[in-house]
């Protein structure tokens, strides 16, 4: 490569199918994003975890009519710790909070969390009800909301192709997880006492923490 | 079958003079029982008068009486309608005997109006919160319970829209600031984390030691609530022994999303979306029990159109196919077929559900059935599809489901014999729908009370006689079938006209009670309302089939292997919409 900023031509039929780069680029790092990046877009595996009704909608997106396997994620996996993308899909409720911190602590960074339905975004037809947590995001850090009572098929293949444009915009260097210093700790358990008691209120009280 | 009803209060009350007598208030019917005389009477009711099939049991809190009602709903397995018993006990010392020994299908219903009302059942084993989390502070269906973001009593909440703009409940009472705890609670010490101790000592004494063939350490395997084979949050504790099954208890509540309580407050008409998210594979038929139940109440000045009246039929058997293939699918995940089959079912599915959008606008929460008929009509090219459905594709696709599994031998050898329920213990754990029927009883509610225009189809009950998960299996297939024959009848006799005379926006229902139900595609699915003759019903009810099948869960996996213990999970086909509400 004699000129750094000269582009390439790249034949048609051969788009999308190599990646151009120059040595700028790549001292510049913006190459080794791509390739990091280009790979964990394309394989985001969720984990195989269904709440409530939006579960439904997530396994017919799975299924082969609108098929997220064109997206890399057919691989659902039971196991947190095989996962990259936990899908919240239906309501939140309070006895099940602890077991869905548990699951997403379990998961290996680096990874996401989408709220599927108005449930899992805010509490949605159920949020005045005593066992109900109005969204996820009181408890974890959500990265694609999808609106919808249950959202159909297409909304959350949109959902997930956000969650994508949210990867390709990352860059290594950046990322909190080869972070030393700011790695973040798992969120704290809440416990199931008289009412949901969440640690992070109690220790602001200066009373105990877990 | 009025004769029924007409000859049983005079055997009752002549029976036990002095215990029973007539509900008198205006709107109610059957009996009111001294909680004393319970036990005897229950007993009288199934030995003497062939009240065999508890169906439900719930409370009511009437507030300004200082009372709670505890109402149970009897059925015949022959067929009738239903038999009212109530009991009242002062709302600050609610005890009432169990009726568990009875009838064991109250153990997990007395353990749900227990976590709700607090009503204590003297004599119950088990009798721990259900839905809750043991240590939750309150019983929630109580009249003066309220919830974190409780604003007002009842909807519209006319504070929410105060000259014109929104204010929102986390306004008025911002998140961490809807929670009250007790003043003196001292967090993390008082409430260890693992509050599951009243869980496990309950399975302890599960088999004298000398009655095990070998000595062996037993252990505590706990599944769920997230696993890929209890359907969703579902979760069961069993002690094994080796592999064998020695004591198993489900817990649920993990769905538990508070629908009697927000139904309390929701109009009428408000409840409808609500009932689509009970069981959430088959919305329309729950919409098809609410509105029968809300139209017992109204009474006979409710004018349906025949038009309607087929609609719902016809939307209720597309519903039960969704249901029912699916469940078959998803049985075959559970023994090891995994998704495949699913997939296939799910072809079916996805075309039934372009019906559903086309005619009511979405997918999967229909929100179809109005009071009086139904909201929409159906579109000329949904129906010329629909046919097209009923006719020719689904007979066909149900035919090869058959060829493909029903004889496989992997299937029949983990299925056949595995779990079997006999038929009386069917009745006694008050098991329904397809569960029921595969044990030999041949109970199907659009014969036993038919409802809507059933009368007017010519389909058989389908009944099995094994009672084991293959015969659980196969009596969907043949429900499948019924269904298919009563649509392709509905389809070629459907008249044209209007599907709702009036839009009822804001149904007003003469005070009283009632009890409602249709045959849902899991089961008996009921609604018992109580009405104090305003815009919302004073008590909403729903006696949910995939819970109540649960209770029967244990006694049919008892001695088998664990891996067999999914297979009749799969097989009860619940829905955890409906098993927590
Ligand atoms: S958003 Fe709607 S469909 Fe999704 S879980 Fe909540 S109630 Fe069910």
């Amino acid at each position: 490569m004699n000129d750094e900023n000269k582009p390439v031509e790249v034949p048609e039929e051969l788009l999308n199918q190599v990646a151009v780069t120059s040595m700028g680029e790549l001292a510049s790092q913006s190459f080794i994003d791509k390739a990091y990046n280009w790979g964990r877009r394309n394989s985001v595996w969720p984990v195989f975890f269904g709440l409530a009704c939006c579960a439904i909608e997530m396994i017919a997106t799975a299924s082969s009519r609108y098929d997220f396997s064109r997206f890399g994620m057919e691989v659902m996996r039971a196991s947190p710790r095989q996962a990259d993308l936990l899908i919240i899909s239906g309501t939140v409720t309070k006895k099940m909070l602890p077991q869905i911190i548990r699951l997403y602590n379990q998961m290996p960074e680096p990874k996401y969390v989408l709220a599927m339905g108005a449930c899992a975004s805010g509490g949605g037809p159920f949020k005045e009800g005593y066992n109900v947590v109005s969204g996820i995001d009181k408890f974890l850090p959500v990265d694609v909301y999808v609106p919808g009572c249950p959202p159909t098929p297409q909304a959350l293949i949109h959902g997930l192709m956000k969650l994508q444009e949210k990867i390709d915009s990352q860059s290594i260097k950046e990322v909190s997880w080869y972070d030393k210093e700011n790695r973040g700790d798992p969120i704290p358990m809440p416990v199931l006492g008289p009412d949901l008691m969440d640690p992070r209120d109690f220790s602001a009280n200066g009373k105990a923490k877990e | 079958m009025s004769e029924q009803i007409a000859a049983a209060p005079v055997d009752l009350i002549s029976l036990f003079p002095d215990q029973v007598k007539a509900d008198e208030r205006v709107g109610y019917e059957g009996f009111m029982v001294e909680p004393k005389a319970l036990v005897k009477v229950v007993v009288a009711l199934r030995d003497e008068l062939g009240y065999d099939y508890l169906s439900s049991v719930t409370a009511a809190d009437y507030i300004d009486d200082h009372k709670i009602e505890v109402v149970y709903h009897f059925f015949k397995s022959t067929g009738g309608t239903n038999l009212t018993l109530s009991t009242q006990v002062s709302r600050e010392k609610a005890v009432v005997p169990t009726l568990m020994h009875e009838f064991p299908s109250m153990e997990l219903q007395e353990r749900e109006v227990y976590d709700m009302f607090g009503v204590e059942f003297t004599g119950h084993p088990d009798l721990r919160r259900v839905l809750l989390w043991d240590g939750f502070e309150g019983f929630p269906l109580r009249k003066d319970y309220k919830e974190a973001y409780f604003t007002a009593e009842k909807k519209p909440f006319t504070n929410r829209w105060p000259e014109g703009h929104i204010t929102r409940a986390e306004d008025a009472t911002p998140y961490k600031k809807n929670v009250v705890y007790p003043d003196n609670l001292k967090p993390f010490e008082e409430y260890d984390p693992s509050v599951e101790n009243l869980l496990y000592s309950g399975m302890k004494n599960f088999l004298p030691e000398d009655q095990r063939e070998l000595n062996t350490e037993p252990v505590m395997v706990n599944f769920g609530p997230q696993h890929p084979s209890t359907h969703g949050v579902f979760r069961m504790a069993a002690i094994l022994d080796g592999e064998t099954v020695m004591a198993l208890k489900p817990v649920m509540g993990y769905l538990h999303r508070n629908h009697e309580k927000i139904g309390e407050r929701n109009t009428y008409l408000g409840n409808i979306p609500f009932t689509d998210r009970l069981d959430y594979i088959s919305s329309m038929a729950n919409n098809f029990a609410y509105v029968v139940a809300v139209e017992k109440l109204m009474g006979p000045r409710v004018q349906i159109p025949e038009r309607a009246e087929y609609l719902r039929v016809i939307m209720s058997e597309l519903t039960r196919i969704v249901n029912h293939t699916w469940a078959i699918g998803f049985l075959l995940n559970d023994l090891g077929a995994f998704f495949t089959p699913a997939l296939y079912a799910m072809i079916e599915r996805e075309l039934i559900l372009d019906i559903f959008e086309a005619t009511a606008g979405s997918r999967m929460m229909c929100n179809y059935y109005r009071f009086g008929g139904v909201s929409r009509d159906i579109p000329e090219d949904a129906m010329a599809k629909l046919k097209g459905l009923v006719y020719e594709r689904l007979p066909r696709k149900i035919d090869e489901l058959d060829i493909y599994l029903s004889e496989n031998e992997i299937i029949r050898e983990r299925t056949e014999g595995v779990g079997i329920l006999s038929p009386e213990e069917a009745i006694a754990y008050g098991a329904s729908g397809p569960v029921l029927r595969a044990s030999g009883v041949p109970y199907d509610i659009r014969r036993a009370e038919p409802y809507g225009i059933y009368d007017q189809f010519d389909f058989d009950v389908a009944v099995r006689y094994h009672g084991d998960t293959y015969d659980r299996y196969v009596i969907r297939l043949d429900e499948v079938r019924q269904s298919l024959r009563i649509l392709q009848q509905a389809l070629k006799t459907i008249p044209e006209g209007p599907v709702l005379l009036k839009n009822p926006y804001n149904v007003r229902v003469p005070a009283g009670e009632a009890y409602g139900r249709a045959e849902a595609p899991k089961g008996e699915l009921g609604f018992y309302l109580v009405s104090d003759g305003t815009a919302n019903p004073f008590r909403y009810h729903v006696r949910s089939p995939s819970f109540i099948n649960l209770t029967s869960l244990e006694k049919m996996s008892l001695g088998l292997k664990i891996a067999d213990v999914f297979a009749i999970l799969g097989s009860l086909d619940i829905v955890l919409g409906e098993v927590d509400r």
